[in-house]
């Protein structure tokens, strides 16, 4: 994983509008995501995710940036909801899928926690006294796993 | 994993997908305690911004407060925070899972309209 940026992807057995409805629909999102979607499906659209927790439900607030039918699907998602995702308080969230042969390949990438909003010499400052950024924060925060009881993170 | 520990696991990552909120967090990591004043003098961050992230970090647990006075001080919890690292590292692997579902739903709903179309 480099820096703040996560990236997977998978190979599918099916047309790709197929896939497209899985990711986008809400009918379908319930089944692979969050409890409930309620999604506004088109660029600058509001949409709401809401996951079932032990105490009360976390609801995320996203928008598109970009909804392209079949091929790029992208929102940014913040929490707690209430601000307008943007960069700089906002997880990025991208989907692509591409044609392989009647099959097709779906990439997520999940980005953003390097746009800090703070200015540049104290981003480096930061940078310089925290590691590489979020790589920093990574590691530092990993330091405080092997103390925790360990449970199973499935 | 039960669909209420996938939904407390993402408010966990969630609560610190915002870098200011992440430098709060990592300005009480440099000592015991600390009351939102104290923060906010560090920070660039207004009082009441530092109290605001301090709520969102309490309500998943990643800090906890105790009266003092008239100021609220504030602590990491390490068990807590150890468990948010490991939701981290674990965040490819929930989108490797989720991408698995959707594998294998769009699949099985590919058969099904063969199979509509085949009896057509």
């Amino acid at each position: 994983m480099a820096g703040d940026r996560i990236e997977r992807d998978v190979l599918i057995e099916a047309p790709i509008d197929v896939v497209w409805e899985v990711i986008s629909r809400p009918e379908q999102i319930v089944h692979w995501f969050s409890d409930e979607a309620q999604l506004d499906l088109r660029p600058g659209g509001e949409g709401v995710l809401t996951f079932e927790t032990a105490n009360q439900p976390a609801v995320y607030h996203l928008r598109f940036e970009a909804v392209e039918p079949p091929r790029r699907l992208a929102y940014r998602w913040v929490y707690p909801g209430g601000e307008e995702p943007r960069p700089g308080n906002s997880m990025l969230v991208e989907f692509t899928l591409a044609e392989e042969g009647g099959r097709t390949r779906l990439t997520v990438v999940e980005s953003g926690l390097d746009h800090m909003p703070w200015p540049d010499d104290e981003k480096q400052g930061y940078a310089d006294s925290h590691g590489k950024g979020w790589a920093g924060h990574l590691e530092r925060l990993s330091a405080y796993a092997p103390a925790a009881p360990s449970r199973p993170l499935t | 994993m039960s669909a209420a520990a996938a939904g407390q696991q993402e408010e966990l990552w969630a609560a610190l997908g915002e870098p200011s909120r992440l430098r709060v967090l990592d300005a009480l990591l440099d000592r015991d305690d600390a009351t939102p004043t104290m923060l906010a003098r560090e920070l660039p961050l207004t009082r009441q911004a530092v109290t605001k992230h301090l709520a969102v970090l309490g309500r998943v647990g990643l800090v906890a407060g105790r009266r003092q006075g008239r100021e609220v001080r504030y602590a990491v919890d390490p068990d807590r925070l150890a468990e948010a690292a490991r939701a981290m590292s674990a965040v490819a692997a929930r989108w490797d899972r989720r991408l698995a579902r959707i594998k294998a739903i769009a699949e099985a709903v590919h058969a099904r309209r063969q199979v509509a179309a085949g009896d057509r």
